[in-house]
């Protein structure tokens, strides 16, 4: 990327909180990441530490009652905190678009295919319904669909769950967006086709340069699939960087109990790692680092909130007491 | 097949259920008959038979579509019946039509907006249509639209126009405004279930994925409502009301009395009050025939609205 290309999208201390009768919950508190044209970012975390908030808040689809409350989403310089919702639905599945966790659920299941495809592409531009089906027929195809004009007459229960996610890839790409937000897209598939459809994203998004947020739990896709990496714990962002680096040398005690705690072949006859504990709720952190209860290097500076520091490489660790301390750590400000 | 088997049941059910209901004999035959009289009308009536030859008899002659003579009329019960039809149809269609056309966007309005006043409101009205008797409400509405107002005529049909063979009464003003009245009482309590409906489905569909899906796709709020939340919330409305259908024809009965509308129903508590067996048996068997077609059509409109249910057409 030339330094004097800006990137795609560019979060700057996003805050969506959600207003509970129970309290606030804080699912996103002050997240900036940024991605660039035709790169991807993984976003990485467990159930709940705002993941998946962070991608509906980029779309302006954080349903009630949560809200942004704070930072700046800069699609191309152009705040969309700040956009007219009428400016948000122009934006989203042209510019931006989503592709969702749950192929089963994403499809209308009473509408056919080319229904679900072609207002898609009418909702944005004002071409024949011909055409917009050549498009849509073009894209089922490139997604690896065989036969699409059969299938754009089909129904979403007439297709199996991987076939499902292509469709819903195939409607993300339609309109040729420079950003897609993947939300778990690959979870509720088996191997083999995770292993297609990422290959095929990749392939998609270094071809058309479109810039790629892939949230996931799954740290052995994202090695294969990102550039950039960000570890999300509890609403905040407590590791990012390449994602070499950041998968071979951890410093967050946290990155380092996730990368842990994949099964791997060497490790036969030994228990798994786990991080000890559950995270928490959002409704109760803790006191400080919202990670210290259920980490090994907890010390008493860890009772304030550690803030974000930065690292050689680029990265950005927000941890009182970082691994490998004594070979990385360099503050650059 | 299975239809057929309900209909056969049925008409036993009926058959005995009217036969037990009491003697016609005592009020058809007048007081001053004497016994012989008495024995020829028995006989003419094909009373004097065991009940299992009469029911045998009934059936056969059922089988060719002859449901017996009135005792009252001395005319073809079914023909009776049939006749009144049209404006009992007339009443339980526009009685329905009402239920639809204000019902689902009244509870897709409570549904998108559950906590507002407007959508509260309609559901607690909603209740109201749901508890309110009947009879009740229809003798308001003449109370205060006929009576204390004069908007509206209390009784009959009005001018009545013939289409296709048909006497029909919605489509001349006068017809339109005697119409109106009793379909509105008739229709409160189907509006209040399809408001119900309409509202749950609402709320259940907005939160299903693909809503949200929809709207990633930048679609337009009013093509989401009208399309995507619309076609998957008409699955169980068309399916109840189609359902209710049978029973707003079957049981209009207290509507048509209350607004003395000359349909079927009113046939019927006539009947009943002078033990006209032959008319009762018809128009029950009627009813049941049209239960089972409703049902038949309804599983018709299922599958072109949920494409899931229907039959998978193998092409491959």
């Amino acid at each position: 990327m030339p330094l004097s290309e800006s990137p795609t999208i560019e979060v700057k201390d996003l805050k969506t909180y959600f207003f509970t009768k129970g309290g606030i919950a804080k699912a996103v508190d002050g997240v900036s990441f940024s991605v660039g044209r035709g790169k991807v970012l993984g976003l990485v975390g467990e159930s709940g530490s705002g993941k998946t908030v962070t991608g509906f808040s980029i779309l302006g689809l954080v349903d009630e009652p949560g809200r942004i409350v704070g930072g700046e989403i800069l699609y191309r310089g152009e705040n969309l905190v700040s956009a007219s919702p009428d400016r948000m639905r122009e934006l989203r599945g042209v510019n931006i678009s989503m592709i969702f966790q749950d192929p089963m659920m994403t499809l209308n299941p009473v509408l056919r295919i080319d229904t679900q495809m072609i207002e898609a592409v009418l909702a944005h531009e004002s071409i024949s319904k011909d055409d917009a089906r050549q498009r849509a027929r073009d894209v089922l195809g490139q997604v690896g669909i065989a036969s699409p004009d059969e299938r754009l007459r089909s129904y979403p229960h007439q297709f199996s769950g991987g076939m499902r996610q292509r469709v819903a890839i195939a409607i993300a790409l339609l309109n040729k967006p420079d950003l897609i937000v993947a939300d778990e897209p690959t979870t509720a598939l088996d191997v083999t086709i995770q292993g297609q459809i990422l290959y095929e994203v990749q392939k998609l998004c270094s071809q058309t340069g479109t810039a790629l947020i892939w949230i996931t739990h799954d740290l052995s896709v994202v090695a294969g699939l990102a550039d950039d990496i960000c570890v999300m714990y509890a609403g905040r962002i407590v590791e990012q960087g390449s994602v070499n680096s950041v998968l071979d040398k951890p410093m967050h005690p946290y990155t380092n109990g996730l990368i842990s705690s994949v099964p791997s072949r060497n490790k036969r006859g030994v228990p798994l790692a786990q991080i000890p504990g559950m995270a928490p709720s959002l409704l109760k952190l803790p006191k400080g680092c919202s990670f210290g209860p259920r980490c090994a290097q907890f010390s008493d500076a860890c009772d304030s909130i550690p803030d974000i520091s930065n690292y050689e490489n680029g990265r950005q660790i927000r941890c009182h007491n970082p691994l490998d301390k004594g070979t990385i750590l360099r503050v650059m400000d | 097949m299975q239809s057929a088997l309900v209909v056969v049941i049925m008409s036993f059910i009926v058959f005995s259920g009217v036969f037990l209901v009491g003697d016609p004999v005592e009020i058809l035959v007048s007081d001053d008959a004497d016994q012989e009289e008495r024995e020829m009308m028995i006989k003419s009536m094909g009373l004097d038979k065991p009940f299992l030859v009469q029911y045998g008899i009934f059936i056969s002659k059922a089988i060719k579509g002859d449901l017996g003579d009135s005792f009252v009329f001395q005319e073809p019960a079914l023909l009776l019946i049939l006749d009144r039809m049209p404006a009992t149809m007339e009443l339980a269609i526009v009685a329905l039509l009402i239920a639809i056309i204000f019902g689902i966007p009244l509870g897709v309005w409570a549904g998108l907006k559950p906590e507002s006043l407007a959508s509260k409101s309609i559901m607690t009205g909603s209740i109201l249509g749901f508890s309110l008797p009947t009879f009740w409400v229809g003798i308001m509405m003449i109370l205060l639209f006929a009576v204390m107002l004069g908007w509206l005529p209390s009784t009959g049909r009005g001018d009545v126009q013939i289409i296709l063979g048909m006497p029909i009464s919605i489509f001349s003003w006068d017809g339109f405004s005697h119409v109106l009245m009793p379909a509105v009482n008739l229709a409160l309590f189907k509006l209040s279930m399809v408001i119900r409906l309409a509202r749950a489905g609402t709320r259940e569909v907005l939160h299903q994925d693909y809503i949200k899906f929809a709207r990633a796709k930048g679609l337009k709020e009013t093509r989401i409502i009208l399309i995507h939340v619309m076609k998957n919330i008409l699955i169980p409305v068309v399916t109840v009301l189609g359902l209710e259908f049978g029973g707003l024809v079957a049981f209009s009965v207290v509507t048509e009395t209350v607004f003395a509308w000359p349909g079927m129903g009113k046939l019927l508590i006539d009947s009943i009050g002078l033990l006209d067996r032959p008319i009762i048996v018809a128009y029950l068997m009627i009813i049941v025939f049209l239960f089972v077609l409703i049902n038949l059509l309804v599983d018709i409109c299922y599958s072109i609205l949920d494409p899931r249910v229907r039959l998978q057409d193998i092409k491959s």
